[in-house]
Order: C-alpha cells, then structure tokens, then sequence
C-alpha cells in the first residue's frame, strides 16, 4: 500500500495541473467570444461570397496582359522585383549583422550579445509598418515595398545567419589562426565555406516570405500586385479579384518549387 | 629551436594543465609526447603555436618569443609552424587543393587570398605537397569525398605547402585504422628526414612513439616526468609515465602493422 | 622545395557554370531594380523625410494606449479565436496529407496540392477579402486567421505524422484496432506534443499578423494605425507600435515558457 502512495500523489497532482489548465482555458474563451460582436455581420454576405465564387470560376482574362497601363503580368513582375531586390538588400545587412551576433566568433559574449540585440530590434517590425513608414520617405510605390521588406527581413535573416554560423565546426577556423592567417583569412576560408549553403538555404526560405509579403504590400500602397487587388475588392470587380488570386498563387507556387529544390540541391 | 621555459597553464576553472615545463627542441627531432588523456599534451601542443596562451613562463621559437608577440608577428611565427589534427579540420565542402592552398595564406596579402588568386608559384607548391602524400589525382576533389587517411595526408599536404619549419601533429592518428596509421606516420617520418622539419607529434600508442621518434617527453599531470630516447624508454618508465602497467588498448600491436 | 612534378596534372574542373549563375544572379537583381525604380539616391536625397517623421514621433502619445486598449484586446482575441479555429479545421486535414495514415493515394496527393495552395495566400490578403464579405469587423479578421492557420498548423503537423516511430502502430494493427482507435492510440500520443507546440508557434505568428489586419478593414489594433497615419499623428504611431511590441514580446514569452516545458 506505501508503494502507490507516491503514485496516488503524482497522478493527483497532475490532474490539478489538468484541471487549472481546463479552467483557465475556458475562461479565456469565455473572455474571447463574449467580446465579439457577432452581429456585425452584413447582411449581403451570401451574395458577396455568391459573387466572389463567380468571379472565381469565371476571371477576368483579359485583366492578364493589356498593352497599355496595368495589368495582371506586370503586377507580378512588379512584386517578383521587389522580392528579388528586397532580399539582396537584407543580404547586405544580415551578414555582418549575422556575423557579428554570433557567439563562437566574438570574444567576448557582450559583442555577440548587441548583435543579437540588433537582431531582435529588426525582427519585432512589421513589413507592413515599415512599409508605411518608407511611403513618407520614398512615396508610395514598389520602391517602399522594396526599402520595406529590405529592412523587415534583416531581423530574420541575419538570426537564421547567426544560427547557422555557431553550428559550425571550429576545427578549420582553428586551423586557419594555426598557419598564421588572420581573422578575416580565417573567416574566407574556415567560417564562410562551411556556412555557405545554410546561408544560401535561409535567404531562398526567406525569399518565399518575400514573395507573399510583397503580394500584400500594395495593399497598403507600396506597389506590387496588391495595388490592383485593393482597387478591384474596393470596387467589387470580383472577376478581377479572382484572376490576380489565381495569379499570385501560381507564381508563389512556382517560386515555391524552385526553391524547394534548390534547397534541396545544395545540402 | 624551440625552447619553453618554467611554462605553465591553469585554466580558468582552475585546472592545472601545465606545471613548470622546461624543454629545449632542437632542428629536425621526431619528439611523441605521451601520457593519458588530461595530462597535458593537447595543451602542450597549443602552447606552442600560442592556440592556447600560457599562464606564465616563455616560449621562443629561433629565440623569438611567440608569449609575447603581437598579433602580427605572432601571425608570422605560425606561418612555420604547421598543425595537424585529429580530425583534420579540414573544410568538407571545400576542394583539396583550396585547402592545401589555404596553408599559404600568410605568406600573401589579404586581398589576394580572399579573391582566391594564389600566385602560380604557391600552387605549383601545393600541386608537387599532394604529389609527395600521393594524392595529387584528388587535387579537385571535394575534400568530403576522401576516406580518413586521404583527408589526413591532405592536412599534412597544407603543411608541407606551408613549408613548415616544425610540424605540430595533435593525435593524428587517432581516428584511422591500423594501416592508414602507419601511411600517416611514414609520410610524416619522411618529411622529418627529407626536408629536416621538426615534428612534434601527440601519441597514444605507445609503440609507435618508439618506432618511429628519436626522443620520447611523458607528461603526468601537466608535469615532464620522462624526457629519453625510444631505448631508454622501457616499460617500467611507460608505467611511471601512465601510473599503472600498459593495457591492450595504448598498444597498436605488432599484428596489426 | 622543388616543385617539379612527375605525374600528370589533374585537369582543373571549369568553375564557367558557376561564373555565370552569379552574373545571371546580378543581372536579375539590376534588371528588378531598375524595373521598380529603387535609386539609392531618391532615398538619400529623401532622407530628411525620414529623419522629419522620426522627429514627429517623438514624444510618443502615451495616452493613446489607454485609448486603444479595448482593440489591442480584439486584437489578442482575434488571434485566440483565429488560432483556435485553425487547429480545428487543422486537425483532418493534418491526416488526410500525412502519407503513413491513409493510404488512399489520390486523395492524399490532392489534400497536399490543396494545402499548398492555400499555403500561398498572404494572410492580409484573405483579411481584406473577408473584410468584403463579412464587413469590417474582427470576425473577418477571425476567420482570415483561422484559415491562415491551417496552413501552418496542417503542414508542421502532417510533417511530424510522417516521422513518428512505426512500432505503435504496427501493434495497434497487430491488436485488431480500427482506423479510429488506430489513430487515436498509435497516431495522437506521439504527435500531440509537437501538436501543441505548433498551435502556440502559430499563435505566435497570428498577435503579428492580428496587429495589422486591420490596415485592410478586419478589426483590432491595425484600425488605429490607419487612423493615426491619415492624421499624420506620428506621436501616435510610434506608441501604437511600442504598445505591440510589448505585447508581442510578453505573448511569446508566455508562449515559449508553455513549449518548453512541453517538449
């Protein structure tokens, strides 16, 4: 009988520990659902999504190449661009960045320790904030979307940079400071070709972000097949809204793909 | 020459690693240094080339002190000392040659080497050190590609590019078979001979410490307790040394060779 | 040393292939750059724009977070419910992918298509379109981010289904049970943990996402962001973004402190 005392205690405690948990949980929810108005719901709702279906199934082919102003192809051109041109700038930055937050190649903790600070900084803006912000610098346009992501992606990338770096194995670079090369001999040839293709396999995943933040930018103003998406939902041109939907899908599907196996390929 | 003197080394959560070394190294010794695992032999080593700084004491390298160089003359000093690891530490992904190359990157300016533009002269060095280990068909391969041994002869193939003066070989052995060790040890015997360069090497079994050097250093705790020739050390010096009688293990055995 | 060598010289691998790639690289990056008009220099030249607006900031409007505070609530709530939602719909279509659990080819092929369909759309996309549907209100901001959801709690759960250990299940067979019981007894324990953790992860990610949703029409804090940029008011901003990154910040150590002791 002693024997299961100990287990009649644990088991005890842990359904405690259930039972808080439950009830905390409830509560929350209870929390939750009661400050949602739930009927602010309009009423042309069906007919909306009726339309939207519609629009769906039947889209508005010719949006997709006109020879004159915009259309579908060269919205997506413009948020490829922006991706692209966006992705390089955060490159620029991350990899100092990265290096320099990273543990094992800073003597001192407290150097690493900024970097990280730094890091962190970046990561807690929004894209779309930033974007905001570079429409009062630059005007509204892909350019902002582009400064927007450029900065945004910093945070992320030069963490994903970091990591990478402090998992590597200090044998070469050891062996780099033994035949008297120095720190950035040691970093060409210990550090950076061993962290290459983590490097390269951080910046494609962030890259699929990019592409499906800058579909979204031009929401917001700041270029990129969002401008178009905005003004067609706004005027209720659903055929429209339903060719640039299928539009961004397959490019980010294709962008998907590729990088996928790209990543693949290089580890 | 290399000489340290009453050298010593605690490390920062007060573990004595070194106590009071005093040893003269003359040109062109084979020298094993042997004794368990934790008794100082890595740090030894590392001391040398200043991989590990010391606690107190000097070491001089052809009478310049490498304790208290700076960090440019220090580079220099490592310039003519090469190392060899127990697990090569060379870079995976990175092609043969790239990395016998990347032993000649003091003897060029930094932006050279960072652009990869080694002059003719150093890669016809580094073709002709891969030629000597028998490697030279690997020169482009990627380095992942090759067994153990072949990634051990690429390490010592830096230091030969590198054209050392002393070669500081930390365990190299330790992770090969039986056969690639002794290929491994006869290469490292043959520069020793041919080109007259110092080679300082760590050992575990104690066997090859006395086939192939022409002096033996025991280290017991940080301590030098046995400095001889492979004659004078006998068994009874080795359980001095090891504080108990050899086991199988510390022996590579005659069979196996 | 003599440098001389007596074999032959390995020939030396073409790196053309490789000089290329990184000229096409560069060109693409040029040809997207000059596409989009990115020139560094209106962006200096604007700068003062920037260092303008940064001044404007300050000192933020502390007062206008006791303002906001009825939609930062929103905003959280938007994202519970959104979260919770999503883990709902998340959990048969977590099954149908996973490739160990059905074996019905076709529909587990056309479950993934799906999913990675779905996958693509951009979160404040599907606010702005529910906004169009259902008004402007949190719910289409709830309903965007349950379906966000899906997309990240399917895909990470399917994922670790397909990396369990076999042996529960081979004796779940070998004991006679039914699909059902099969899953529930060889399946479930091995992934809840990892399950849970990607709830909260997605939690995570959906306090970003809840925060500017509104900037499309879908409820919370976002709202007050359109507001305070149509009046310019960037005292105002600068404490709507100080107030959501403390919240973000408080939520994720809340959230990693519940991973960590689940895993």
């Amino acid at each position: 009988m002693n024997q299961s005392d100990p287990l009649k205690k644990a088991r005890r405690k842990r359904r405690w520990k259930f039972t808080t948990l439950f009830i905390i949980l409830i509560a929350l929810y209870i929390w939750a659902f009661s400050g949602i108005e739930f009927r602010g719901i309009q009423e042309t709702a069906w007919p909306v999504t009726k339309n939207i279906i519609h629009g769906f199934i039947s889209p508005d082919l010719s949006f997709i190449y006109s020879p004159d102003g915009e259309d579908l192809i060269r919205g997506l051109l413009e948020t490829l661009a922006i991706a692209v041109v966006g992705i390089m700038l955060s490159i620029i930055f991350a990899i100092p960045i990265g290096l320099w937050a990273a543990k094992n190649l800073s003597s001192t903790s407290l150097i690493s320790q900024s970097g990280k600070g730094i890091l962190s900084f970046f990561r807690t803006m929004p894209d779309i904030i930033l974007a905001l912000l570079f429409i009062k610098v630059v005007g509204p346009g892909a350019y902002a979307g582009m400064l927007a992501l450029g900065i945004g992606a910093i945070g992320m990338l030069g963490k994903l940079y970091a990591e990478e770096v402090e998992a590597m194995d200090e044998g070469p670079v050891e062996s780099i400071a033994a035949v008297g090369g120095n720190k950035l001999q040691q970093l060409a040839f210990g550090v950076i070709p061993q962290v290459l293709p983590g490097f390269i396999s951080a910046t494609l995943y962030r890259f699929e972000i990019n592409m499906r933040s800058a579909a979204t930018l031009g929401l917001i103003g700041a270029g990129g097949i969002g401008t178009p998406l905005i003004f067609a939902i706004q005027g209720r041109s659903w055929d429209r809204v339903g060719i640039i939907i299928i539009g961004i899908v397959i490019v980010v599907l294709i962008v998907d793909l590729i990088s996928s196996a790209l990543r693949k390929r290089i580890v | 020459m290399i000489e340290l003197e009453n050298v010593s080394k605690i490390y920062p959560n007060g573990v004595k690693g070194l106590q009071d070394i005093n040893l003269t190294i003359d040109k062109g010794e084979f020298i094993s240094i042997v004794g368990l695992s934790g008794a100082g032999k890595s740090t030894l080593l590392r001391s040398i080339n200043r991989l590990i700084d010391i606690s107190s004491g000097d070491i001089r390298i052809n009478e310049q002190s490498i304790t208290s160089a700076n960090e440019k003359s220090l580079r220099l000093i490592r310039r003519d000392i090469g190392m060899i690891f127990q697990n090569f530490n060379l870079v995976k992904r990175s092609s043969v040659l790239r990395n016998v190359l990347s032993g000649r990157v003091a003897h060029n300016n930094t932006l050279r080497t960072l652009l990869n533009l080694f002059p003719q002269k150093d890669v016809d060095l580094a073709l002709k050190a891969l030629e000597r280990v028998n490697i030279l068909d690997k020169a482009y391969t990627r380095s992942s590609e090759l067994s153990g041994g072949q990634q051990q002869r690429v390490s010592i193939a830096r230091a030969l590019a590198q054209e050392a003066k002393i070669i500081l070989a930390d365990e190299p052995t330790a992770s090969l078979d039986p056969v690639t060790t002794k290929q491994v040890m006869d290469d490292l015997k043959k520069i020793n001979t041919e080109d007259e360069v110092t080679v300082i090497i760590n050992l575990h079994f104690v066997d090859l410490a006395k086939e192939y050097s022409t002096r033996i250093i025991g280290l017991r705790e940080g301590k030098v307790v046995f400095d001889g020739s492979p004659a004078e050390a006998t068994d009874e010096v080795f359980e001095e040394i090891y504080g108990r009688s050899l086991k199988e293990d510390e022996l590579l055995g005659e069979e196996n060779l | 040393m003599d440098t001389k060598l007596n074999g032959p010289v390995p020939s030396k691998p073409s790196r053309w292939s490789f000089y290329l790639f990184l000229i096409g690289i560069f060109i693409i990056v040029l040809i997207s750059a000059i596409y989009i008009d990115a020139n560094p220099f209106t962006f200096f030249r604007n700068s003062e724009n920037m260092f303008d607006l940064i001044g404007s900031m300050f000192p933020p409007a502390w007062s206008y977070i006791a303002t906001t505070t009825p939609a930062m609530l929103d905003t959280i709530r938007m994202a519970l419910l959104g979260t919770t939602f999503g883990m709902i719909l998340s959990i048969p279509i977590m099954f149908l992918c996973a490739r160990n659990i059905f074996r019905i080819r076709w529909l587990v092929e056309a479950s993934r298509i799906g999913l990675n369909i779905l996958r693509t759309i951009p979160d404040l996309l599907l606010a702005a379109i529910f906004a169009a549907i259902l008004g402007f209100s949190p719910i289409a901001g709830i309903v965007a981010l349950s379906i966000f959801s899906i997309g990240i709690i399917a895909k990470l759960s399917f994922e670790a289904i397909e990396n369990i250990d076999n042996g529960p299940l081979e004796s779940m067979t070998a004991v006679g049970a039914n699909k059902l019981q099969w899953i529930a007894f060889g399946v479930v324990p091995q992934i809840l943990p990892h399950f849970v953790s990607y709830v909260l992860y997605t939690f995570e990610i959906n306090i970003r996402a809840a925060a500017i949703l509104g900037l499309v029409g879908a409820g919370g804090i976002g709202l007050y962001y359109d507001r305070a940029l149509g009046f310019f008011a960037y005292d105002q901003v600068l404490a709507l973004i100080l107030y959501t990154l403390v919240v973000v910040i408080l939520i994720d150590l809340i959230s990693l402190k519940i991973r960590e002791k689940l895993l």
